[in-house]
């Protein structure tokens, strides 16, 4: 009989891991901090036109690109003249389960089969739960998800309720939890007991499976513009969005494309916090996880995470709960979808940095998700005001106040974005490095410079600065 | 309320007590268990809510815990009528389809 206790569960982590997921991760370790990021993608995974057969086989993928004429035309009403950039949208809630989260799952849950497993685990609160429950059934494997959804009163965040709904339509088991990080020690239990198969958001195949959504975009854009898009706009959360797109746009040839990860500012909120867990509105999509995972990537539920956002990423917007809820309602009125409302996080910045490029410059925002209930801005702004957070009408930037204030702007000149300085972020990832004691040898400048999309002199440089600052094992 | 052999319930148990937690948690987490919530088939006779079942879930698992309800309903819906956001959304469709003049 195993001891079940928080320590000693962790304790057995990295065996209980490489049990389930079927990837050798210290193959792929270097000397010093370094790991072969490249190797491990093309080993353990599938090139890019099986990927795309594998999807196609389940219907995943070939989703419409669409031009949000209505609201590019609103956009160049408040625009000086010949800005106003034209803004695409990537319509992913055309998935199976209604997220671009089936391209994630898809590749998990058929190298599961292949493998031989019975079963699959994810532990997920949102899209990602119904996306690897209804692929793990057109594979014919039982599925369990794991949730973190109630507060410490039972009170379940609605949108994390419908996911669960969800994934019992699918015929998954929902296993659903209070708030707290042990979400992973439960999980490891769970893996242990049932030898399935970990389908973490973080392994090479998940990350393999989104890549088609960037090659997509490239071969749309080709087709219906003529060219590659000037700005890909991605929400970021734990990072696999915005790195499997990049990597596919990379491989599609759109290496002079921006990438721009945004999400919702949440700052103020502890993510671990039971009192703070139900005065959010978006579950996912926002800062407290997009931060610390682009600073410290190899947090998840995998020795190394696939999923290492400042590779790609150029810039990063942070956008309002309030300007979010805001363009859910613009989406639906003025181009008849009604979507989201956390995949519009950066159709929310699109609009704002579409006002301050030329009208010739393209913008494609490369998700939505599906809606309904328990997601609706409806369904959220009624449980946050029931959950005593102020709904007002005002200017998002100066009266918008996480866990306190949700203001809906007053007309959509309103809508901004706020930028978060990458050097900052950088460093940032420096620091984190730093404070677990590691000192650096001479090759790890490479492995810096490939991790922070910098040159080895700039790694060096930032190395330099940080370290006057870190007080080691801190 | 009670429940059959093969009826649909949720149950709940206590998977760490405050003070098994993690150390890495904010006190006020900390100070609370870490509840686990599953729904899934009664394998007994018969059970009253509130008693310390087994249930068979959906992925086939056997799983311990007190019956909190019976047959669950999924009870999220779309939400009240919020009149901030019904605003908003009737500026732009005005915008839309009564011309430029807003704004």
């Amino acid at each position: 009989m195993n001891d079940n206790s928080y320590n000693s569960v962790m304790s057995r982590r990295k065996e209980i891991m490489k049990a389930s997921v079927g990837v050798d991760y210290d193959r792929y370790e270097l000397d010093g901090i370094a790991f072969d990021y490249e190797a491990l993608m093309k080993d353990t995974s599938y090139p890019i036109e099986e990927i795309r057969k594998i999807q196609a086989e389940t219907g995943v993928g070939d989703t419409p690109l669409i031009e949000l004429k209505n609201i590019t035309r609103l956009v160049r009403s408040i625009s000086e003249p010949g800005k106003g950039a034209t803004i695409f949208l990537k319509d992913e809630a055309t998935n199976p389960s209604g997220s671009f989260k089936d391209r994630r799952a898809s590749i998990s849950v058929a190298r599961a089969r292949e493998l031989g497993y019975r079963g699959v685990i994810a532990a997920t609160s949102g899209n990602y739960g119904a996306a690897v429950a209804s692929q793990s059934m057109k594979r014919a494997l039982k599925c369990i998800i794991v949730q973190e959804c109630y507060d410490s009163k039972g009170r379940g965040q609605p949108e994390i309720l419908e996911k669960a709904r969800a994934c019992e339509a699918y015929g998954a088991e929902v296993a659903q939890l209070t708030v707290g990080p042990e979400l992973f020690y439960y999980f490891l239990l769970l893996l242990e007991e049932t030898g399935f198969f970990n389908a973490s958001l973080y392994t090479p195949y998940a990350i393999a499976g989104i890549e088609t959504l960037g090659y997509e975009i490239v071969e749309q854009s080709q087709s219906v513009i003529g060219k590659n898009p000037d700005y890909v706009l991605a929400t970021h959360a734990g990072g696999g969005n915005l790195t499997g797109t990049a990597r596919g746009l990379l491989k599609a040839g759109a290496d002079t494309t921006e990438i721009i990860g945004v999400s919702v500012d949440l700052s103020g909120l502890h993510m671990a916090s039971d009192s703070d867990f139900n005065r959010k509105s978006f579950t996912t999509g926002h800062t407290g996880f997009g931060i610390p995972f682009a600073v410290l990537p190899d947090r998840s539920d995998v020795p190394r995470n696939a999923a290492r956002a400042l590779r790609y990423m150029d810039r990063y917007l942070l956008v309002t709960q309030g300007e979010v809820f805001y363009v859910t309602e613009m989406l639906a009125r003025l181009e008849g979808l009604q979507r989201g409302p956390a995949g519009n996080t950066s159709l929310t910045a699109a609009i704002a940095l579409a006002k301050e490029l030329p009208e010739d410059k393209t913008i494609v925002v490369q998700e939505t998700e599906y809606t309904g209930a328990g997601k609706l801005p409806s369904a959220q702004l009624t449980f946050a005001r029931n959950n005593g957070i102020e709904i007002i009408r005002g200017d998002p930037i100066a009266k918008d106040s996480p866990g306190r204030t949700i203001s809906i702007p007053e007309g959509y000149s309103q809508i901004a974005y706020k930028e978060v300085n990458m050097t900052e972020l950088k460093k940032s990832y420096i620091k984190q490095l730093l404070k677990q004691g590691v000192t650096l040898i001479e090759s790890d400048y490479d492995y810096l410079s490939a991790e922070l999309k910098i040159s080895v002199a700039e790694a060096k440089q930032l190395v330099k600065e940080v370290s006057g600052n870190v007080d080691p094992e801190k | 309320m009670s429940a059959i052999k093969g009826q649909w319930v949720q149950i709940h148990r206590i998977l760490l007590n405050p003070g098994e937690r993690a150390p890495s948690v904010p006190e006020d987490t900390g100070n609370l268990p870490l509840e686990l919530r599953v729904r899934g088939f009664l394998l007994e006779e018969k059970a009253e809510v509130g008693e310390l079942v087994t249930i068979e879930t959906a992925a086939g698992r056997k799983v311990h815990g007190k019956i909190e309800s019976v047959e669950p309903t999924h009870e999220h819906n779309f939400g009240d009528y919020i009149p901030e956001l019904a605003e908003a959304g009737m500026e732009l469709t005005r915008w839309l389809t009564g011309g430029d003049e807003d704004e």
